[in-house]
């Protein structure tokens, strides 16, 4: 007994680690998931008040039950309770399935598509270090190539949707998904090619490490604390353009407006999943939604500097202030995050879908070439650098 | 015959199509500026604040039975309103007046009248039709109930909803 608990203190030993990655896995999964059903409070009460509307303002907590003459309705707190009636109401209505499915793909879309944004997760190193614990969940020396490769795989969560919901609507939305997604693919790939250039690193933890030393890849200048060299004022121009393609790419792989063809509620009732009620449903839902945290955090963690900010310092130190140091780190982390989603809720409720062939145009005529030129334009700077 | 739509031609500027989205954001950003600043007054708080006071005269709310100034229903239950329902949510069972009575010279009167106020669709209708001025469509809007029954509305309370209506029709005064 004693040994054992020897070693869960132990930092060297395997059972430290087993109960790390799991304590760090739950939080943040239970991190994004709360945030996720605040981002779509966020998106509710931002897009109403973009439109001169209220939105929801109402659900409160019952904290007339506390006494002290408080008001359930309070300014306040009012609209906050929102995300939680969502969830109960969505947990029990009815889950309805329509004779003609597919069964077996049916069942299994909703939990393909939030399972490959929540996988995609691991690898965002989400804080510093808390002691000598590292804030991520699992530090691979191919981070950027894995997220790809699994969040690319979230797009079976929609064809198989429209596909074996056996209905036309559903159907059109995830051939328009498949290829959307496919297509942009190849700019979001190639975009960060030239930060890999100029940093000479894959693994995402050692992306971060190499911005905390010479400043965020977007602001050199601002957050190292001295100037920026030749080179990185050299190198700033292809990570402004791979910024601008990977965030535009990015919103078509999170089928955001003004990428959101795959459901277009205008045109396709409601897209892949149209014939989907009830939990189901709230999967697609939630799968979206973890996909732009996913996708906000990896802008954040490849160009605007991850967990680091200016002046605060990195959790590595021992006892209490590595802690709390450490959780400063997460919380500025999240913050950025956070800023990002609000970026992307502005934009939705800003612009017009695109039509269909605009849509390609733009991701094969322009993202594709600008990225590969991009490529090659890094290349030159950082040979002449050398 | 085919016909060319004229295309704009359109500046670089207007081709990269960012500029735009800066200009859009500017005015959503704005909208949402002056919402945070409490500038913009364009919802009303619904259960608290209502619009009762400003409801034209001739707004079509749930349909009620009217009585006249002796306090007879109007009704002669001729059933028109019935018949005109287009959703079918008129249901009538007419009665005899008998000889004795005051207003005998009247006929008919309705045993049971209900609307079920699921189905009815406000379409007024049923007021333009009565030839005895009977049915009226009142200010009321918020019609809720927690049951199918409480959402059938029967003659009493169709006759209180309604209240008394005197001087629209004097058919049947006994002078005349």
């Amino acid at each position: 007994m004693n040994a054992i608990l020897h070693d869960l203190a132990d930092p060297n030993s395997i059972l430290f680690m087993i109960w790390t990655t799991l304590a760090k896995s739950a939080g943040l999964l239970g991190v994004v998931l709360g945030m996720v059903s605040y981002t779509v409070y966020a998106e509710r009460r931002v897009s109403s008040l973009m439109q001169d509307r209220l939105g929801p303002n109402r659900t409160g907590f019952p904290i007339s039950l506390l006494g002290f003459g408080l008001k359930d309705w309070s300014p306040i707190l009012g609209g906050l309770g929102q995300p939680i009636a969502d969830a109960v109401k969505l947990l029990l209505k009815e889950d309805f399935t329509p004779a003609y499915v597919k069964k077996f793909y049916y069942w299994i879309a909703p939990a393909l598509g939030i399972a490959a944004a929540i996988i995609s997760l691991a690898v965002i190193p989400f804080g510093s270090k808390i002691g000598t614990v590292d804030m991520v969940i699992a530090n691979i020396d191919i981070g950027p190539l894995f997220i790809f490769a699994i969040s690319s795989l979230g797009v079976y969560g929609i064809v198989l949707a429209g596909w074996s919901a056996n209905s036309k609507y559903p159907f059109l939305g995830a051939i328009r998904s498949t290829s959307q997604l496919i297509s942009y693919e190849l700019a979001l790939g190639l975009s960060v090619v030239p930060l890999f250039l100029i940093i000479g690193k894959l693994n995402l933890v050692e992306i971060v490490h190499y911005q905390v030393q010479n400043g965020w890849m977007l602001l050199p200048g601002l957050t190292a604390g001295k100037l920026p060299t030749l080179s990185q004022v050299l190198c700033w121009i292809p990570v402004l353009i791979s910024f601008l393609v990977f965030t535009i790419a990015m919103f078509a792989e999170t089928n955001r407006l003004p990428f959101d063809l795959p459901e277009a509620e205008t045109e396709l009732v409601g897209g892949y999943h149209t014939e989907y009620s009830s939990m189901k449903f709230a999967l697609f839902f939630l799968g979206e939604y973890t996909a732009m945290i996913t996708g906000s955090s990896l802008i954040i963690t490849l160009f605007l500097g991850a967990w680091h900010f200016p002046g605060i310092p990195d959790g590595s130190m021992s006892g209490w202030p590595g802690v709390l140091w450490g959780l400063v780190n997460i919380g500025v982390f999240f913050t950025k995050v956070f800023a990002f989603l609000i970026f992307f809720i502005f934009i939705r409720w800003t612009l017009p879908r695109f039509r269909y062939d605009q849509l390609m145009k733009l991701g094969w005529i322009w993202l594709f070439e600008i990225a590969l030129v991009n490529i090659f334009l890094t290349a030159l700077i950082v040979a002449f650098v050398h | 015959m085919a016909y060319q739509v004229p295309r704009p031609k359109l500046t670089f500027a207007e081709k990269i199509y960012l500029p735009s989205v800066i200009a859009g954001l500017k005015i959503t950003l704005g909208h949402l500026w002056r919402m945070l600043r409490g500038k913009t007054h364009v919802c009303m708080q619904y259960p608290e604040e209502k619009w009762d006071s400003h409801l034209p005269p001739h707004y079509r709310g749930a349909p009620t039975l009217v009585s006249d100034e002796f306090g007879r229903t109007r009704c002669v239950a001729c059933q028109l309103c019935e018949f005109i329902c287009p959703p079918r949510a008129i249901r009538i069972k007419p009665g005899e007046i008998p000889a004795e009575n005051k207003f005998a010279k009247v006929e008919k009167f309705p045993e049971e009248f209900q609307i079920d106020m699921i189905r009815c669709i406000y379409c007024g209708l049923c007021e333009e039709v009565c030839p005895e001025q009977a049915i009226f469509l009142k200010k009321e809007y918020a019609i809720t109930g927690t049951s199918r029954a409480a959402m059938m509305h029967q003659k009493e309370k169709l006759i209180e909803m309604g209240g008394i209506q005197p001087g629209v029709v004097n058919k049947w005064n006994e002078k005349k």
